[in-house]
Parts: structure tokens; sequence; C-alpha cells
């Protein structure tokens, strides 16, 4: 048993289920990303354990103790929304120490804890304001901060930084980050941003359309990805999936892959027992950063493949360089050096690492397990 | 658009400009003109509106009219002025206004905050409530007064705007409440306000212009209601609209315009008020919701 467990939990409204059969187990201190598009059912599970939502069928556990049809306030959570929801008729202050109050803690206290709870967000020059008077950072700090002063057993956190602009997020990322490592509290996290997911969490729960896809480690979702859509998702540019055959060369698996002028390259395998594959289609998912110049490749692979390709586009991003290539009949991105000698319709050797390349079932889209 | 309408006051031109304020103001006196003549009759002596004349302005100000009017004017049998009339209308009114506004809050914050199977259904049949014409009510309620045991008193008049004005107070506030974020009535129940606590404590703080504009629709719709007033009051809870028509359609001795023009202006009067002081609040709660933000 964990900390905090998701058993078989559905959710439907009506005829329709938007949650089928979700089964997570959260330890303690951990801290959880869901992560999906819009409309795969995140919010909803994460008001199903904040109790603002009912359970279908299934079971919710916090420290043992069954959650379903029990008071939102009587679950020892707290929960920061995507709009902050602070009470716009009170001060900061009071915004911090409402739930206090409804708890009926005495007001010393209260005021001892907001004490604290300010100085380690660094808000106490804030406390005599309204919220319409703060800028989004701030309202952002005052949400956790109303989240912190109950010392709840599970934070929730429902896209807490898709308001803020991009450079914020960024900061607002690394100090929940620093937050959750000082306090070692409990947290799941809603977000459709894979790189706050990757960055944030211990665990993530890829989800869509209803159902969790994978639930990892971020190494595991990164490195082996359960399915094309896990795949595709998480990471940025995608990861590139192409068709490819599976063929024999010296008695070792390799990956045919159709080149830009319909010509085919051998790709080999080197994880997977793909022998069995032998003469069928699969979907080959290569990730952008395996994909280099030959000076750039692995030295600690054991297993680079080369090719040469022709370049169609090249867009320098500083620090790297993405070029396009067409193989197996779709636009693959490589990520170069940004130094590497790279001009669109030439002609270019490429390292592919094929020790970090996956294999998927066209007909399923699952990966292929070695 | 403060850009757009600077653009456009610095084009049209000097004269077109002139012409628009002379449009105006002839409407403005056009429609004062009849506050014009009760002010200015109800401070005369009855000779002068008697010699003709409405529109001059008093040779000998007076305000007997005004005093007469308000203290011992004779009204049905008795002369007593407006005066008692004048307290009738308050003890009704101000329970009515605060009792219907209260339940029109507390309906809006259910119907949107607190959803439940049919809430769609019965707000459109509340909705139905603001469309009933007065007549056709007139029989069942004087029946239902009279069963509650509340016919001719203050209190069965209280009961009759109440019900009356529900289904536009509850309008109102379920309007407003509906474009409230929900995410702050989940986040109070997550703190542990109760249903009352995140009523009281979040919600109506909130809630300053559409109580302004419920607050004064009541009033001035309450304290101008001629008809329910005149069926279900009795001698001695006969609001001020039905006392103004006895003191004008008192048959005996002399038609005293002037004492007649100062009761009606009387009459009018708290409803004025009570749109100068809150009528800022009036257009901004009654424009709140349709513009976000
Ligand atoms: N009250 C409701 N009645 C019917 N369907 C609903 C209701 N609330 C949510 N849904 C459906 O449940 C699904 C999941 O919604 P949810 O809000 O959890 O999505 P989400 O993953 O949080 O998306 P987003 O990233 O846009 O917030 C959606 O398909 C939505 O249409
Ligand atoms: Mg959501």
């Amino acid at each position: 048993m964990g900390f905090l467990d998701i058993d078989n939990t559905t959710k439907s409204y009506g005829a329709v289920e938007v949650l089928h059969k979700v089964d997570i187990s959260v330890e303690k201190g951990e801290f959880l990303v869901l992560v999906g598009p819009s409309g795969c059912g995140k919010s909803t599970l994460l008001n199903m354990i904040a109790g603002l939502e009912e359970i279908s069928s299934g079971e919710i556990r916090i420290k043992d103790q069954v959650m379903n049809g029990v008071h939102p306030s009587k679950r020892n959570i707290a929960m920061v929304f995507q709009s902050y929801a602070l009470y716009p008729n009170m001060t900061v202050g009071q915004n911090i120490t409402f739930g206090l109050e409804m708890h009926g803690i005495p007001k010393p206290e209260r005021d001892k804890a907001m004490k604290e709870v300010a100085e380690l967000l660094q808000i106490e020059q804030l406390l005599d304001r309204k919220p319409g008077a703060l800028s989004g950072g701030q309202r952002q700090r005052v949400a956790m901060g109303r989240a912190l002063v109950r010392d709840p057993d599970v934070f929730l956190f429902d896209e807490p930084l898709s308001n803020l602009d991009a450079k914020l997020r960024v900061d607002m990322r690394t100090e929940i980050k620093k937050l959750h490592q000082k306090l070692g509290t409990t947290i799941v996290y809603v977000t459709h941003d894979q790189i706050e997911a990757m960055t944030l969490s211990t665990r993530i729960a890829v989800m869509y359309g209803g159902y969790v896809q994978q639930l990892g480690t971020p190494q595991e979702i990164y490195d082996s990805p359960a399915n094309i859509f896990v795949a595709t998702f998480m990471g940025s540019p995608a990861m590139n999936v192409v068709p490819a055959k599976v063929a024999m060369d010296a008695g070792k698996p390799v990956a045919v892959v159709a080149l830009h002028d319909g010509t085919t390259t051998s790709l080999p395998f080197s994880q997977y027992n793909m022998a069995a594959w032998n003469g069928r289609d699969i979907m080959l998912g290569i990730r952008p950063e395996t994909i280099t110049d030959e000076d750039a490749a692995d030295r600690n692979s054991a297993n680079i493949a080369h090719m040469t390709n022709r370049i169609v586009v090249t867009e320098p991003a500083g620090s790297d360089t993405f070029v396009t290539m067409t193989l197996g009949g779709k636009d693959v991105i490589a990520r170069m050096r940004s130094d590497a000698d790279v001009r669109p319709g030439a002609d270019f050797p490429f390292a592919v690492n094929m020790e970090k390349a996956v294999a998927f079932d066209p007909e399923t889209e699952m990966r292929i397990v070695p | 658009m403060s850009v757009a309408t600077q653009d456009t006051a610095i084009r049209t031109g000097r004269v077109s400009r002139t012409l628009i304020y002379l449009v105006l103001l002839l409407f403005a006196l056009f429609y004062m003109l009849p506050l014009y003549v009760m002010v200015v009759n109800s401070v005369k002596p009855l000779d002068e509106i008697t010699g003709g004349g409405m529109m001059n302005l008093p040779q000998a100000f007076t305000l007997d009219p005004w005093a007469k009017a308000w203290s011992s004017a004779q009204i049905g049998v008795d002369p007593t002025g407006l005066k008692p009339y004048f307290w009738n209308s308050i003890k009704m009114v101000v329970p009515a206004v605060a009792i219907s506004t209260v339940l029109g809050a507390l309906n809006g914050y259910v119907l949107t905050k607190w959803r439940f199977r049919g809430d769609t259904i019965l707000f459109g049949l509340m909705l139905f409530a603001c469309f009933i014409p007065f007549q056709i009510v007139l029989i069942p309620m004087a029946r239902m007064l009279g069963l509650m045991g509340l016919a001719g008193t203050t209190w069965g008049l209280v009961l009759v705007h109440v019900v009356y004005g529900i289904g536009f107070t509850t309008l109102y506030f379920r309007n407003y409440y509906a474009v409230f974020p929900t995410e702050l009535v989940r986040a109070a129940q997550i703190d542990g306000a109760g249903f009352f606590q995140i009523f009281w404590r979040i919600l109506l703080p909130s809630s300053g212009p559409i109580a302004v504009v419920s607050i004064i629709w009541q009033f001035t719709n309450i304290w101008n209601d001629f008809l329910f007033g005149a069926s279900f009051a009795g001698a001695d809870s006969q609001p001020m609209t039905v006392a103004l028509n006895n003191l004008v359609q008192s048959s005996t001795g002399v038609k005293e315009y002037n004492v007649h023009f100062a009761g009606a202006i009387l009459a009018a009067l708290p409803t004025l008020l009570v749109y100068i002081v809150a009528g800022r609040y009036f257009v901004r709660g009654l424009m709140a919701g349709s513009v976000k933000g």
C-alpha cells in the first residue's frame, strides 16, 4: 500500500465514461505528475482525489483511509488552482489563514503559521494587500502559501503555472521543485506541458483519452515509451516515428528505411530481439538528439549506424541546429551541434545511435519489448 | 475604445456638435417639464393655479401645501395627511426588499454553485414568474392571505411583494453568480467552509453591484405598487400610493391642486432618493456580467 492509492478508479458522467480504471499508487514524498493533452481527464482525476468530483467506481485511499464520500476539507489535502482562486475580498493574509480559521484554529496560532509561510515564500510585504493588487507571480506564491499553511498530507496542483509568462514559468518551476526538496511533501501535479512533467516529477503518469498510457520515472517514460502516443508526446522536438521493415543482414536484424530518393538504408538493431519480426513492417522510433554528425556521435554507444541523406531544412536555434530530412517518407528532425556544417539541399553523412532506437508494432502501436 | 472616441470627437465638426447639444437640451427640457410643473404648483397658493397660468413661477411662495399634504389633508375620512401612510409604506417596503433580495441571492448561489438535477427547469419556472400579470393572481392571493390570517396586514403585503419579486432577484443574482469563478467555491470547500460560510464570506462580499440593482429594482416597484396595495391592504396598512389616490379623489370641498402636487412629490421622493444615492452602482451592476473582468 502506498501513501496515496488510486485503486481501479473510474469516472462517468451519465453514460459517458471519461476515466477508465485508473490505478496509481503514490509513495510518501513522491512528486507525481499527471500529463496529457487537453480533455484527457487529468483535472477530473485530481478533483476526485480532492473530493470535488464523486468517484463513480473504485477507491481512493490516503494513508490507508478510504476517501470515497469524505468531504474535501476532511481529507487533509490542499489544492492550488489554475486560476489561483484567491478570495478577492480578503487580504493576502486572510486568504492564507482562511482554511485554518474554518478549521477552528485560534488566531495566535494562525498568525504564527502565516508568518512562517510568508517567510518561506518571501511574501511578507504583501500580507495586507488584496489579490487584485498583485502580479501573476505574486498571486501564484500566495496560492501556494494558502496550500502550504495547512500542512496537508497531499498537495494537489492543477496547471498552476499555465497562466504565467514563459520566463516566470521557468522560475516558478524551479521554485516548486526546491520547495518539494525542502519540505519532502507528497505532490500530485497536473500539467499538459511535458517539459514541466519531466523536470518536476519523480514519476509521471501519461494520460490520453481517459486511460493512463504509462506510469514510470521520467527516464523510463523517455527511454522506453510504452506506445507511440507516449513516445511522441514526451520530448521536444517529438520523437521521429517512421515506417521500416525488418530484415536479416549477416544473421543480425536490421531496420530497412527509405531515404529521400527512394533508395534504402539498413540500420542494425541492438537491444531488440527483432529476428522474430523478420520480413514484417514496424514503426521505428528515433529521438532527434540521437541523429548527429559523425563527430558528435555518442562514444559510449556500442551501436552507431551510418547513413547519408539529403538535408531539406536547417533551423538554427542557438545552442542546437535542427535539421529536417525525409526518412521513410516522413519529415524527420535531427538535433545537431550548432557548429555542424549543414546546408539545405546538401547530402550529409549522419550517425544514428541505434542503442536508443525503439520499435513499435504498427497494428497496436505498442512498443515491441526486447 | 478611447482612441476611437477621441477620433470621432475630433472629426465631428463644431456645427454638428452644437446641433447635437441643442437637441439633447430640448429633450432634457421636455422630460423635466412635468417635474417643473409639479414643483412650481406645489409652492403656490391655490388661487394662482385656478386662475390659470400653470406654467408660471409662484408670485407668493408658500410651503403650506406641503405641510398640509404631509400632516392634515383629508384622506378618506380622517384629516391625517399622508404621514401615517408614508410610514406604512416604509414598514412594507424595507422588509419586502430585504427578504426578496436575500432570497434571490441564495437562489442564485444554489442555482449556479450547487447544481442539482432539474435546476435549469426550476430556474425557468422562476423566470416565468416575472411575466405573470398582477391581475391574474389577485383573487387566489386574496384567498391565500385570508387562509394564512394575513389579510389586510402589512406582513401580508410584504409576503405578496416578496413572492412577486423573487423571480427578478433570482434572475439578477443567478446571472451575476454564473460568471463568478466556481474555483473559488471549490477552494473554500477544501478550506473547510460550509454552505452558508461560503455564501457569507466569499460570495456576498463580491455581490455589491448586483445587490444594489436588486434593491433599487425592488424598492421602486414595491414603493410604486398600487394594485396590490389597493387590493390587499387594510385600513391601517394602506401604502402611500393608495393614500395619494384617496387624497386626489376625495370629493369633499374644493380640489386643492397645490396640495395634490405636493403629495405626489412626497410619494415620489423616496424612490428618487434611492436612485440618486445608488444610481451609479445600478448602471454598473446592470453592465456587470455582460463584460468580463
Ligand atoms: N460535467 C461534465 N459532464 C460531462 N463531461 C465532462 C464534464 N466535465 C468534464 N467532462 C469531460 O471529461 C473529460 C476530461 O475533462 P478534464 O477537465 O479532466 O480534462 P483535462 O485533462 O483537465 O483537460 P485540460 O488540459 O483542458 O484542463 C473531457 O472530455 C470533458 O469533456
Ligand atoms: Mg484541466
